[in-house]
């Protein structure tokens, strides 16, 4: 990692990406993420959003936080790390993993890539050095930062494959969901993995930051009716969504950054307890988790569809319509593709279940004036949207 | 005993105490430590065969009437040793006299004099008040159980009615303060308050100005409920807890060291032998001190991480060295008596003083002019040296744990230096010196098997008492670890003879079920 420590006179940073970015930027609508700048809109909502659904978006992924753990204890360390059972993983594989304080709450989640036998990159969404080095007592780890050093392109969508062979990458036809492939495009070496957060077919490309711009005008100098659209935020909130992951700290508070006792999360309570492997030996949390294991449920993040199409916004949660609060949403959106609300509610649950019928409030507005309206909702456990182009192999080419 | 109950790690005073109450309760008892000989910091040192010094803890409080009973200490030889008083050395023999209930010197003024026996009454009552904690498991202050909410009104109990409105409010003032005020508002005289604050900082890396010295000094006069402090002979107290240990059918096994505690599924279920021998065991009981037992018999990958970071940042490095001296004669001290050299004579003839030993000790430097405690048991028990012949014990204080330089380099020079101090009190004493020992912090480690060295396994600091000793989730003896427990030191209520944390470590056992 090489910061300067002057690092403070810019405190938004630009990602190798960003000329080009603010090149293509109609809106100006820029946030900030890690801090770095990023847009929450390039040009258009339903432009990047169709092209992640029926296209093809191109996103700077570069402020995600990503660390390096190498080391003869790496996989031992991170087996201690994680809740789940990392034996399965390989070189040249990805594998979502999430991972607890001593109480069994969850800190974050991310993606942990095996780049070789002692190798591995960890993606996360929230800043996580100091957990992770804290959790480095004991092993003969190395833990390096390298979210600055490595400049990370997510390209999703339908046409995704098909504009990744056009911009000159060979060698994604057998590629499937969570491998890696170190590849080239116009003789740059690019590492290339089949994955996302958008819950469609798509790539994340990795590569030198002095790569960054020449692999960008390779994605979008390609020809052709691909669709392809820079994509922002916004559009990447209504997807995901649909798509039914999760975003710890948005969704639910994570236990390092939680002052009130019980207002974090467990595994379980949002869903993850799929990637909870009690009997995989001991790692951080067990005990906790083992514990609450054996208790009923006490709430759960749940993905539900609102009925009608009133924009739902921040709403309680009733058992029955004028029943008992039970819980509130943490996020919605409009569903273009399945026409219809969709929420992740924290909900609590009677007995380790859920409420049977279940009803949201909410307030809306009508030509500037506010209404409350009542809505049934549907609480589901698949995905709303998963298409089988996610995970065709070979993807289908346009 | 083919297959034990219970394995403890380390026969140190409180392992045996907690030995001899589990086997008292019916559990098979195995005893692991690594020395010859049992008793730890409390066991004799012998020196050159005939010199038979009283180890680390040269100066006792008896254990606790409760403890001396349970395990029917007097049938075993126990006996309290006799009283003894504190001199504080002056120069040029303008020694003061504290015992007890009273003070003597020359230049002491009428105010101090009469100012003592009340100061020490309203101490002893303030560390009495704490009792009820000191002599129970810790409170958990989250899902308090029955017990915990017990301890607690006892503990409330004794502070307003025990000690009354005004004394309380006093108590409450005081708990938190240093000793360097409170011995100022009280005293005069440099020399008594010197010799007074020393008693709350030896043992820490404390100075009479650092805040909590009045806790530390609490905890030291609650020893002193049980009775006076007499020069200790390690081999007694050492001798009858064993004979009562073994008695009620423990099994002590010695030169035998513990390398590993066996866990799986977060599970002790035994320990591996440095030698590769692996015994099994329902339950495992460390009396090593918590840095020791976590970070090294089991080792961070096998514990949570925050967990295994408290244990990491326990403060716990040893800042007293132990010098024995064996002399072919009992030494003249300028001003005292022969026949006063049974007591404790200290040199710490101001609390200004004091506090200048400590301060080049927090940047790896020892003191010009270090703190001296000084004993000589031979005085009590000629048998303990060659006839005619004596050992002269001192805790000298405030050598740093980290030394910059290291310690191989300048031992010498600092056994030395302090043997130049003791030779300005005891003209002559250099040339009565026929053999040697001198214990470093770092010695105390090694010797010990104590991470940093310290007597208590860990500073009996505010941040480290009471429900966060060593550090909480460990507080209640068990620890994260199922089936596995902790009696030593490094728990509550922490250092010093008095078999309280076996004690208390072995209620515990037994109320979570013992081996079943």
């Amino acid at each position: 990692m090489n910061i300067s420590h002057e690092h403070f006179r810019q405190p938004i940073g630009r990602t190798p990406f960003d000329d080009r970015m603010t090149a293509l930027s109609k809106t100006e609508n820029w946030t900030t993420w890690n801090c770095y700048k990023v847009p929450r809109v390039v040009d258009k909502l339903s432009t990047e959003y169709f092209a992640v659904r029926s296209g093809c978006a191109v996103m700077d992924l570069t402020p995600m936080e990503k660390y390096r753990i190498s080391g003869q204890d790496a996989r031992p360390y991170l087996d201690r790390l994680v809740t789940r059972d990392i034996s399965n993983l390989r070189p040249g594989r990805v594998t979502y993993v999430v991972w607890c304080n001593d109480d069994g709450k969850v800190i974050d989640d991310g993606t942990l890539f095996q780049l070789n036998e002692n190798t591995y990159r960890l993606c996360s969404q929230h800043h996580q050095l100091d957990w992770l080095l804290m959790s480095a007592a004991g092993f003969d780890v190395q833990i390096e930062v390298e979210t600055h050093d490595v400049a990370a392109l997510a390209v999703q969508g339908p046409t995704s494959y098909s504009v990744l062979t056009a911009a000159g990458i060979d060698g994604l036809d057998d590629l499937e969901p969570f491998g890696i492939r170190n590849l080239e495009c116009g003789g740059m070496p690019v590492t290339v993995s089949r994955t996302g957060y958008t819950g469609d077919l798509g790539y994340e490309l990795w590569t030198d930051p002095g790569h960054a711009e020449p692999l960008w005008d390779a994605v979008f100098g390609v020809q052709g009716q691909y669709d392809i659209h820079a994509m922002g935020l916004d559009a990447l909130e209504m997807v995901r969504i649909e798509a039914g992951f999760i975003m710890p700290g948005f969704d639910f508070n994570t236990a390092n950054s939680t002052i009130r006792d019980g207002y974090d999360r467990s595994p379980y309570e949002v869903g993850l307890g799929w990637v909870v492997n009690l009997d995989k030996g001991h790692f951080c949390g067990r005990k906790a988790l083992q514990a609450e294991s054996e208790r009923p449920a006490r709430r759960r993040l749940t993905k539900m569809v609102v009925e009608g199409n009133k924009p739902v916004g921040e709403a309680f949660v009733f058992a029955g319509k004028n029943g008992r609060q039970v819980g509130e949403i943490k996020c919605t959106t409009w569903s273009p593709i399945l026409k219809a609300n969709l929420a992740l509610a924290d909900i609590d649950c009677v007995n380790g279940r859920l409420p049977e019928r279940l009803w949201a409030r909410f307030d809306y507005q009508r030509e500037l004036k506010w209404r409350t309206a009542w809505a049934r909702c549907h609480a589901q456990t698949k995905p709303f949207y998963l298409p089988d182009h996610k995970s065709a192999t070979p993807p289908a080419r346009f | 005993m083919i297959r034990p109950d219970v394995i403890i790690i380390g026969a140190g005073h409180n392992g045996l105490v907690c030995a001899a109450y589990l086997a008292r309760a019916g559990m098979g008892v195995l005893v692991l430590e690594s020395g010859e000989s049992t008793g730890g910091m409390a066991a004799p040192r012998v020196l050159n065969d005939d010199y038979h010094f009283p180890g680390l803890a040269h100066v006792t409080y008896p254990i606790s009437p409760t403890i001396r009973k349970d395990l029917k200490l007097d049938q075993f030889g126990y006996v309290v040793g006799k009283t003894i008083d504190t001199i504080a050395l002056g120069a040029n023999g303008q020694h003061l006299t504290i015992s007890t209930d009273a003070i003597s010197g020359n230049r002491l003024r009428k105010a101090d004099i009469e100012a003592y026996p009340e100061f020490r009454k309203q101490y002893l009552a303030f560390a009495k008040s704490l009792s009820p904690l000191f002599n129970n498991k810790p409170p958990r202050l989250k899902n308090m159980g029955f017990r915990d909410t017990a301890t607690l009104a006892r503990l409330g109990w004794n502070v307003r009615m025990g000690l009354g409105r005004d004394t309380m409010y006093e108590f409450l003032r005081v708990a938190a303060i240093n000793i360097y005020d409170v011995l100022n508002e009280t005293f005069d005289n440099e020399q008594l308050q010197g010799a007074l604050a020393l008693d709350a900082v030896m043992g820490s890396a404390m100075g009479p100005r650092t805040p909590g010295t009045v806790l530390t000094w609490l905890q030291r006069l609650f020893g002193e409920l049980n009775g006076a402090a007499s020069v200790h002979s390690g081999e007694q107290l050492v001798n009858a807890l064993t004979q009562s240990a073994e008695n009620a059918g423990t099994v002590i096994r010695c030169n035998t060291r513990v390398s590993k505690i066996l866990i799986e599924d977060s599970k002790a279920f035994g320990v591996e032998l440095d030698d590769g021998e692996l015994i099994k065991a329902k339950l495992v009981v460390s009396n090593a001190d918590p840095r020791t037992t976590f970070s090294s018999l089991i080792g961070a990958p096998q514990l949570d991480t925050m967990f295994a970071n408290r244990v990491a940042q326990i403060r716990g490095s040893g800042v007293v060295g132990k010098l024995h001296l064996a002399l072919s004669d009992l030494p003249e001290f300028t001003g005292i008596d022969p026949s006063e050299l049974t007591n404790r004579l200290l040199v710490a003839p101001s609390m200004r003083y004091i506090e200048h030993a400590f301060n080049p000790s927090k940047y790896g430097e020892c003191p010009d002019d270090p703190i001296l405690e000084i004993t000589l048991p031979s005085t009590h028990n000629s048998a303990l040296a060659p006839e005619g012949h004596h050992l002269m014990s001192v805790n000298v204080a405030f050598l740093p744990y980290d030394l910059n330089g290291g310690w191989a380099e300048q031992k010498k020079t600092i056994a030395y230096k302090v043997i130049s101090q003791l030779e300005r009190y005891s003209p002559g004493l250099k040339s009565l010196i026929v053999d040697h020992e001198f214990l470093t912090p770092r010695d105390i480690e090694r010797e010990f098997d104590a991470t940093g060295g310290h007597w208590h396994h860990g500073e009996l600091s505010i941040h480290q008492s009471f429900m966060m000793r060593p550090t909480y989730g460990a507080a209640q003896y068990d620890t994260p670890i199922d089936k596995l427990f902790l009696c030593g030191a490094g728990s509550h209520p922490g250092g010093g003879l008095t078999g309280l944390p076996g004690r208390n470590a072995a209620k515990r056992i037994l109320e979570l079920g013992g081996a079943k």
